[in-house]
């Protein structure tokens, strides 16, 4: 293994509250939609009323004789929007491709025929109100069943394409399930449905489009600002020199604002025809219907396995929803290779379109969908088998990563489920449904492991040191309030060992060095190797510096004399070290800066090493069959995501995802009907999410090993594990509690009135 | 969300409050002139276009903001009282602890410190279709039909339901009203009324847009309770998803006087399930002069739920109802 890190734990490693905190309790943190601007319009979009069909006219002559209204656009008059070349390598990544207007068919409820803007956001409303549009209105396709099973034929060699399902795909496979699951001692056979769910951050997206006359600037609620750039100067067509996105602080984003979405493009070009700034905040409404969603995805898990409780095959299958243009595919089986030793194995994905907008990333796409599937299968065969899940887990504990034949950078899976188990009380459990008790209440203890992929992606960042003894450090990646400018003052006052208070951090602006986007919780260990990077070329300038500058105490020594240490210059030998800031003075200079860069490894095709971090929670729920009232009562989880570079900053990631986790188990599903295919229950009162008296007693531990094949300080993205595997526990303590097992998310009042009596 | 234009007045008193809203043709669905008390509900439906009132008369400075005790023992509420006022007055929280309860477990602190009582009282359905322009609702249009009937209809009606409307009333102090037999003061053009709760809202039948008896031009000046019973227990049990800030799927009050293993007296009234604050006189027959035992528990809960008309979400509120007030019943008859 790799030698220490490079931490003491005195700066990274240290709890310590977020830099921006005051910036925001005081109100003085400019979000997007806070930016105005002399003479500044209002757009409000004009949103479909049928999920399926055609625009027939578009009757717009009462709306444009409103008071107010500047103009009213709509396909015929928008003007031309590109499409874009979507990559992901090149940073131009979008997941609804089809411009705004650009035809006139309808394809999912709430798609924008047209946009208002006018001086006012009540006059642009009301405009957008007096919008008129036929439709040619067809039978739209909302179905929730996807046909899972029909993927049963799909093989790496052979099988033909299933009917109604697009892009079969093998994504992982060893061994022969089959014959293996038909000899087996115990097998099980499952469907998991979850159901769309929806991004309800606080702050709705929203853009202001400034135009100059050449270029735009837009502050948009992004979580990706380089990415935002590349596309929508695509979509605009302006070269990416005259594209300039700012996203300073975002009301959080959960995935659903890493790729630009429609309104965008409607702002800026709205801006564009205009020629003065255009304010467009979308409504809540339009938050279900046209800036993604968590798909509905439908999995089948077939597990066999020995009576000791070895696995023997493990096939996972999914499919889930899409939009009728674009196929996005909710990696489901990502963890699924390399989670347990299984020597056979199939991971198969298709998809099923549908009358939709396009779905997206929501916290942990893929892996948290897919391990509520496989780590409820395996804690149904735990019951099959009549074991304890820890102990299933433990007796499948990979060598290596078995799919892909790498071994892992960092594995400590056991200890997480071991360490979980001792300080929940785990020991104390007796599985019998029903037969825990306390206050009058039954209790459910349930458990589940979880996983996540640690990966980086490229960055490029400037630290800049100054006079007044401060530094700054920059770079094209955004804070969406996880506490990126925290951990980015932690790492760069690590790295020149000086007070965090004296780093002044500086993000979400295209025009800085490209940083990445805050996605795949990717953000944190992508910006160390290049802050690492940058700072050492800044201490190099410095050292010539003070090795040259007239007035430096150092001058005439050579630069390789001297040394950067503890925020001071030193001559290698010995000797009283002086503070660069003063160097920087006696030198007449404002400051000294430096680049650096580091490659991401995120599309790597030969990694060394697989690279994931893992967990486990567990969970008691309370069961008071009287009034079928259920609520989660405690959760611990333990997480081995590397080294944690703030705990206080880490904990609440991980908090709020079991927070999040106990919403998507218990409450939240978007609700297409059947008829209008609109989403439905499309406001937060229908819409049901946790509240704060939802909130469990919550437990955090990090084992907080290193991971060093990844970047100096060994720190992985802590963003989005938390939300992976939480459901399986949660439905695993139900089902101790209650005898019911859900393999349908939510779990509801419904499904539990159900619940079999009990003893 | 948009507004129309609309004028505001802040009237001196209540005479020129009333003369204003007597404009309007109605004071149901589409009126055109609208009181203004904490707005939680009016401000609301006027931003989703479902209100568009051409004149709002503010309320909130004539004299209707207290709690007194009347000489008869009855309790008078002004209209304009906040619902947390009435939710933490020592005389509600000693006499008429359901009605404070029902209250704490509605909405949020922050709502609760603008919602009023007659706003309470006059509160309109969550079914999303109302809520929702672009779809078809009798209530909010009448004659476009009941997008509800066929639809998300999870949270709405299972009594009283017609096939033009099943839109259930979400008030949970309502509830906790109709169980203590309030009592509705309104002065109109005509003079003063008292109607008692039980007339207060109508059945939806044909007219699911006349949700009251309320007529143009009647302004609520106050509520009272009767005089608390005495050696009555009164409780508000609420059932919903989630823990908090979500309208009930079933919920009940009921005041009971247990002596000596007996219940001498009973008022029960349930929300969540009915087109209105759901209290019938069966229900209390069943329970009064009964031994306060699980048997007679039942048997009330049946009869509560008889005649349910479950829709094609809905069905499970028989049963949730049934055990909620089986467990309010349960918890009030309890010794203390
Ligand atoms: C997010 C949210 C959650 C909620 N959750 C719950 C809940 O869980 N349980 C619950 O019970 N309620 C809940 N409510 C509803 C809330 O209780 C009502 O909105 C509130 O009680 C209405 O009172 P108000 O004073 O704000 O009424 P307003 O909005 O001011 O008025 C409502 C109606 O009454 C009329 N009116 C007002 N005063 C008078 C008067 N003196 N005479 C004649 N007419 C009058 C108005 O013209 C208007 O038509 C919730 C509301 C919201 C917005
Ligand atoms: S239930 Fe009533 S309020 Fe709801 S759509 Fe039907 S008519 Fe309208």
């Amino acid at each position: 293994m790799a030698a220490e890190p490079l931490t003491s734990p005195k700066i990274v490693g240290k709890a310590r509250p977020r830099v921006d905190g005051p910036l925001k309790v005081t109100g003085r943190a400019m979000y997007s939609s806070d930016h105005h601007f002399p003479g500044m319009l209002y757009a409000v979009p004009v949103s479909a009323t049928i999920a399926n069909g055609k625009i027939e006219k578009i009757d717009t002559a009462t709306a444009e004789k409103m008071p107010g209204v500047r103009a009213i656009y709509h396909q015929g008059n928008i003007g031309k929007l590109f499409r874009v070349s979507v990559s992901f390598g090149d940073l131009s990544m979008i997941d609804e491709t089809r411009p705004p207007f650009e035809d006139d068919v309808i394809r999912y409820y709430g798609q924008y025929v047209a946009l208002a803007v006018a001086d006012t956001f009540e006059q642009a409303g009301a405009a957008a109100d007096a919008v008129k549009v036929t439709y040619r209105r067809e039978e739209p396709n909302v179905e929730r069943e996807l046909g899972v099973e029909r993927l049963a034929g799909v093989r790496k060699k052979g099988g033909s394409k299933p009917e109604h399902l697009e892009s079969p795909k093998v994504q992982s496979e060893r061994g022969d399930p089959e014959p293996a699951f038909e000899k087996a001692a115990v097998t099980l056979d499952a469907t998991y449905l979850l159901p769309a769910e929806t991004h309800n951050p606080i702050e709705l997206h929203a853009t202001v489009a400034v135009w100059d006359g050449t270029g735009f600037t837009l502050y948009d609620t992004t979580q990706a600002v380089v990415n935002a750039r590349n596309v929508l100067a695509q979509m605009l067509g302006v070269p990416k020199e005259n594209m300039r996105v700012i996203s300073k602080f975002l009301g959080s984003g959960f995935g659903g604002k890493l790729w630009p979405w429609t309104h965008c493009a409607l702002a800026a070009a709205a801006a564009r025809q205009l020629n003065l700034p255009v304010k467009l905040v979308i409504n809540r409404r339009s938050m279900f219907q046209c800036v993604g969603h968590r798909p509905l995805i439908q999995q089948r898990v077939r597990l066999s396995a020995t009576q000791e409780g070895k696995l023997t095959s493990l096939r996972h299958e999914y499919v889930n929803h899409t939009s009728m243009l674009d196929d996005y595919e909710e990696s489901c089986g990502e963890g699924t290779p390399h989670m347990y030793s299984v020597p056979n194995l199939r991971v198969t994905s298709a998809l099923a379109r549908r009358n939709v907008g396009t779905p997206t990333s929501m916290r942990g796409p893929g892996a948290v969908p897919g391990l509520y599937a496989t780590e409820s299968a395996m804690n149904e065969l735990a019951d099959l088998l009549k074991m304890d899940p820890v102990q299933l887990r433990l007796a499948n504990e990979p060598e290596i990563d078995e799919g892909t034949k790498l071994p892992f950078s960092s594995r400590h899976l056991r200890e997480c489920l071991t360490t979980g188990a001792e300080k929940f009380g785990w020991a104390r459990r007796t599985p019998a449904v029903g037969s825990m008790k306390q206050d009058g209440l039954t209790l459910g203890w349930g458990m589940a492991s979880c996983t996540w992929i640690a990966k980086r992606f490229g960055c490029t960042a400037r630290v800049e040191l100054r006079d007044d003894g401060t530094a700054a450090v920059s770079t094209a990646t955004q804070d969406i309030g996880t506490g990126t400018y925290t951990v980015l003052a932690q790492i760069t006052a690590e790295k020149l060992q000086i007070p965090v208070e004296k780093i002044e951090v500086i993000l979400g602006d295209s025009n800085l060095p490209e940083g990445p986007v805050s996605g795949g919780s990717m953000a944190t260990a992508s910006v160390i190797p290049a802050v690492m990077a940058a700072a050492g070329k800044a201490a190099e300038s410095l050292l010539g510096v003070a090795a040259k500058a007239p007035g430096s105490p150092f001058a005439g020594s050579k630069p390789d004399g001297l040394a950067f240490q503890d925020g001071k210059v030193q001559a290698k030998g010995g000797g009283e070290g002086v503070p660069f800031g003063e160097i920087l003075k006696k030198a007449k200079m404002r400051g000294v800066s430096g680049q650096g860069s580091s490659d991401g490894n995120f599309l790597d095709p030969k990694p060394q090493f697989s690279s994931h971090s893992f967990g486990a929670h567990f969970v008691e729920v309370t069961w008071q069959p009287e009034t079928v009232r259920l609520r989660i009562n405690r959760v611990l989880t333990v997480i081995d995501a590397g080294r944690i570079v703030n705990p206080l900053a880490g904990r609440n990631q991980i908090e709020g995802a079991v927070v999040m986790g106990v919403g998507m188990t218990l409450f939240e599903q978007t609700q297409y009907e059947h008829g209008t295919g609109a989403p439905i229950n499309s406001n937060l009162a229908d819409y049901i999410m946790a509240v704060n008296a939802d909130v469990p007693k919550l437990d955090v531990i990090f084992l907080d090993y290193p991971d060093l094949h990844l970047n100096e300080f060994g720190a992985r993205g802590i963003g989005e594990i938390g939300l992976a595997g939480i459901s399986a526990a949660i439905t695993s303590a139900i089902h101790h509690a209650t005898g019911f097992r859900a393999r349908k998310l939510p779990v509801t009042i419904e499904d539990l009135l159900g619940a079999p009596a009990q003893a | 969300m948009r507004m129309k234009s609309f004028a505001f007045i802040r009237p001196p008193d209540s005479a020129v409050a009333i003369a204003a809203q007597a404009e309007s043709p109605t004071a149901q669905q589409g009126a055109s002139v609208r009181f203004l008390a904490g707005g939680t509900t009016l401000v609301d439906l006027m931003k989703l276009n479902v209100e568009g009132p051409d004149k709002v008369v503010d309320i909130n400075r004539l004299p209707l903001d207290q709690i007194e005790s009347l000489p008869d023992g009855c309790l008078k509420i002004g209209a304009t009282v906040r619902n947390s006022a009435l939710a933490n007055h020592p005389a509600v929280l000693r006499d008429y602890p359901v009605l404070s309860q029902a209250i704490l477990q509605g909405a949020s602190a922050q709502l609760r410190n603008r919602a009023t009582t007659a706003g309470n009282l006059l509160q309109r359905t969550r079914c999303i279709y109302f809520r929702d322009t672009a779809m078809p609702c009798n209530k909010r249009e009448p004659g476009t039909g009941c997008a509800a009937i066929h639809g998300h209809n999870r949270n709405l009606a299972i009594l009283g339901t017609s096939e033009h409307c099943i839109a259930n009333n979400p008030s949970d102090m309502c509830v906790a009203m109709a169980a203590l037999e309030a009592v509705i003061h309104v002065t109109g053009p005509k003079g003063v009324r008292a109607i008692p709760f039980a007339e207060f809202h109508l059945l939806p039948g044909e007219t699911p847009h006349q949700e009251t008896v309320i007529q143009p031009g009647d302004l609520i000046t106050h509520v009272t309770l009767p005089p608390p019973v005495p050696g009555n227990k009164s409780l508000y049990l609420k059932l919903r998803d989630r823990a908090s800030y979500e309208f009930a799927l079933a919920s009940a009050a009921v005041v009971l006087t247990v002596a000596g293993g007996r219940i001498t007296r009973a008022r029960v009234a349930m929300g969540g399930i009915g087109v209105k604050p759901w209290r019938t006189r069966e229900v209390e027959a069943a329970l009064e002069e009964q031994p306060a035992t699980e048997t007679t528990y039942q048997r009330a809960a049946e009869m509560a739920v008889q005649g349910a008309r479950p829709q094609s979400e809905n069905a499970f509120k028989i049963e949730l109802a049934k055990r909620c007030l089986i467990h309010a019943l349960k918890l009030a008859a309890q010794p203390a």
